[in-house]
């Protein structure tokens, strides 16, 4: 498998009042092979968002990418570029959708033009052309009667309808990478279910590497191949799909997956995971998951790194090292 | 025993603009009934735009029901004045998706959870403190956080707060709307949990409103399926879950996504967008979206009503024959007791 994207030791800095500075992305590393789906899990406030941004250098000031951290794109290097070399990054290499498309549409353009604007930016072709492909791309991402949509405002589409344009402005300059930072989570469920389809769909049709963004373990089941589980801006596990359901390691995962309800099996009472999750200006010293981890032992007070469990199997905790097999 | 009996409720809104002549009512609820026991969760269950939320809201006359009625311990709730009113609402209570929306942020929380035991004059002087300060332990927040304001808490700390101020007045009935859809998973299970030993321990009853269906199965032991205003299945839960007849809730259930790669699904993935309340479909309202392979041109003509079929009732013409596609519902009914 050919790597389209690396990213190594990312960390990412905003300034604390009263001096200093906090990372609420702190050391994240991995990688994306084409045609790959990875799936970056965590709670709100792990930095999976944040580390999404970066790729496409969109972290909001005063935030700003540390040195050190490397963020390549093929034979690219992101965190060198520049102007207009940054710009054709964006868009034309990696494509982005957020959760809220109504936030990311222009209210004031029909669909038609902001997609034909998205293939225009990238693609030398003409007006005409850039039409024709935006009712191509209307079609791809399943939009029924494309023809009048095209003439349609942002307005007068269902969210999911919006979703699906954003989708097509996001692939009208034919991306190597989709990052979908929790594509679904304001849809309902039948339409999130008509989303995920169309993602699934195009990965496969166009071999496109997509970098999934979500809290939710079920969306993940189904459609990732790997996951990373993030956890106060680190990885804390990563592993194959089948093998993170089938066998998760790290106490956090584990406490993810206890507290969630099942819609099948036996009614249990749910196991939390106690407290909540720390600020990034507070990021517990050792183990940052030390303090709620029904498990910590003595060497938790000292950070531990990515140790390996099994094949295509790290843990970010020391227990590792006696359950490796 | 029935502690609230609700028939018939009908919830319109007319939507009429500054400058436009007023469209067709937007049929929010449309003909709800359903008994609520003592110490019984019902959940209410649909998607966004389904009435859900109306159908609570309206119960508890935080909005003004077209009509129908709703008898609340053998009162009927639509027909008190405003004096009346505010009397029975200390046994009827609400709690919200987004706490801090409904807590005054000027407001210590401590006030906050007082407010109610000083309107209904349920304590008096050093007494309400001490009220206080048993409520914020029962709902697993510190009794010292009283002095605190509301943006010092995090999402769930504010849903406790949001609990325990609905507890203050010794309700009865609460209804919980989407009480954990904004909360993270860790922190969700906390609340789930805190939300079922103080049924338990207190014997509330709880309208439980949410839109997933994992959720709505850690607390109630009976569900209704809502689409465009209408309950169109309802049952034990472990009916409605196991062995749905509407083909809607089939379809929702198969949408669920499920945290098991292993567990195999044939996905029945719904067509189109929900239409909207103001223009419902004729006939059967779910009959533009549904795939059930024996619809035909009678559910475009005659709606159908609440029957039972097998282990629910489902408003379908053809629930008898209404497909379990692979993966969906449990085969042989896996034991599902509840906690609640």
């Amino acid at each position: 498998m050919t790597s389209v994207l690396e990213v190594q030791d990312l960390k990412i800095s905003f300034p604390v009042e009263g001096g200093g500075r906090m990372f609420p992305v702190d050391g994240v590393s991995f990688s994306l092979d084409r045609g790959e789906t990875l799936a970056l899990v965590g709670e709100s406030g792990c930095g999976k968002s944040l580390t999404s941004l970066a790729l496409l250098r969109l972290v909001p000031p005063p935030g700003r990418i540390e040195p050190g951290s490397a963020i390549r794109l093929g034979d690219t290097e992101v965190l060198d570029l520049e102007g207009e070399a940054l710009r054709r990054i964006r868009g034309k290499r990696i494509g982005m959708i957020f959760q809220d498309p109504m936030t990311s549409l222009n209210p004031v353009f029909t669909v038609g033009d902001q997609i034909s604007e998205g293939v225009r930016a990238h693609l030398p072709v003409s007006r005409r052309e850039a039409r024709d492909r935006a009712l191509h791309l209307l079609q791809e991402v399943g939009i029924p009667d494309p023809v009048s949509r095209l003439d349609a405002y942002p307005h007068q589409l269902s969210g999911g309808m919006r979703q699906r344009v954003m989708i097509a402005i996001a692939l009208s300059a034919e991306p190597e990478i989709l990052v979908a930072d929790e594509p679904t989570t304001a849809l309902d469920v039948t339409v999130q279910a008509q989303i995920l389809e169309v993602l699934d769909r195009l990965r496969a049709s166009r071999g496109m590497a997509v970098l999934l963004i979500t809290h939710d373990l079920g969306i993940v089941a189904g459609r990732a191949d790997r996951v990373a589980v993030m956890y106060a801006g680190q990885i804390v596990e990563e592993a194959r799909t089948a093998m993170l359901f089938a066998r998760p390691s790290h106490p956090y995962t584990q406490g993810l997956f206890a507290s969630m309800p099942r819609l099948y099996g036996p009614v249990e009472r749910l196991r939390p995971i106690r407290g909540s999750v720390p600020r990034p200006s507070a990021w517990p010293s050792g183990c940052r998951f030390r303090p709620r981890c029904p498990q910590a032992f003595a060497q938790s007070e000292t950070m531990p790194p990515l140790l390996p469990l099994g094949p295509e199997h790290r843990m970010r905790c020391w227990l590792a090292e006696t359950e490796r097999s | 025993m029935t502690l609230l009996q609700v028939r018939d409720l009908v919830k319109h809104y007319r939507s009429a603009g500054l400058f436009r002549a007023p469209g067709p009512p937007v049929r929010a609820v449309d003909g709800v009934s359903f008994d609520l026991a003592p110490g019984e969760t019902l959940a209410l269950v649909g998607e966004s735009g389904c009435g859900k939320s109306s159908v609570g809201r309206t119960i508890l006359r935080l909005q003004e029901p077209t009509s129908g009625s709703a008898v609340f311990d053998g009162v009927d709730l639509f027909s008190l004045d405003r004096a009346a009113l505010r009397r029975t609402r200390r046994r009827m209570q609400i709690i919200f998706q987004d706490p801090y929306s409904s807590l005054n942020p000027r407001m210590k929380v401590g006030s906050a959870v007082a407010e109610g035991i000083e309107i209904h004059r349920l304590a008096r002087g050093a007494e309400v403190g001490r009220r206080v300060a048993a409520l914020l332990e029962e709902v697993g927040l510190d009794p010292g956080y009283a002095d605190r304001y509301p943006h010092e808490f995090s999402g769930g700390q504010r849903q406790r707060i949001g609990i325990a101020r609905a507890l203050a007045v010794e309700p009865a009935f609460i209804v919980c709307d989407e009480p954990v859809s904004a909360l993270d998973v860790s922190v969700q299970a906390q609340v789930l949990n805190l939300l079922a030993d103080l049924q338990r321990d207190r014997g509330l009853s709880y309208l439980f409103i949410a839109h997933d269906l994992a959720v709505v199965r850690q607390l109630a032991r009976r569900i209704a399926v809502m689409y465009l205003g209408r309950i169109v299945e309802e049952g034990a839960a472990q009916s409605v879950l196991t062995r749905p007849h509407h083909p809607y809730t089939v379809a929702l259930l198969s949408a669920v996504p499920e945290p098991d790669p292993g567990r195999r699904r044939s996905r029945i993935v719904l067509t189109g967008d929900v239409p909207s309340p103001s223009t419902p479909p004729s006939g059967c309202p779910f009959h533009t979206r549904c795939w059930h392979p024996g619809r035909n041109e009678r559910c475009t003509r005659e709606r159908p009503t609440l029957r039972i079929v097998g282990g629910t009732s489902a408003a379908c013409h053809y629930a008898e024959e209404t497909p379990l596609p692979e993966g969906v519902g449990a085969p042989g009914g896996a034991s599902t007791s509840s906690l609640a």
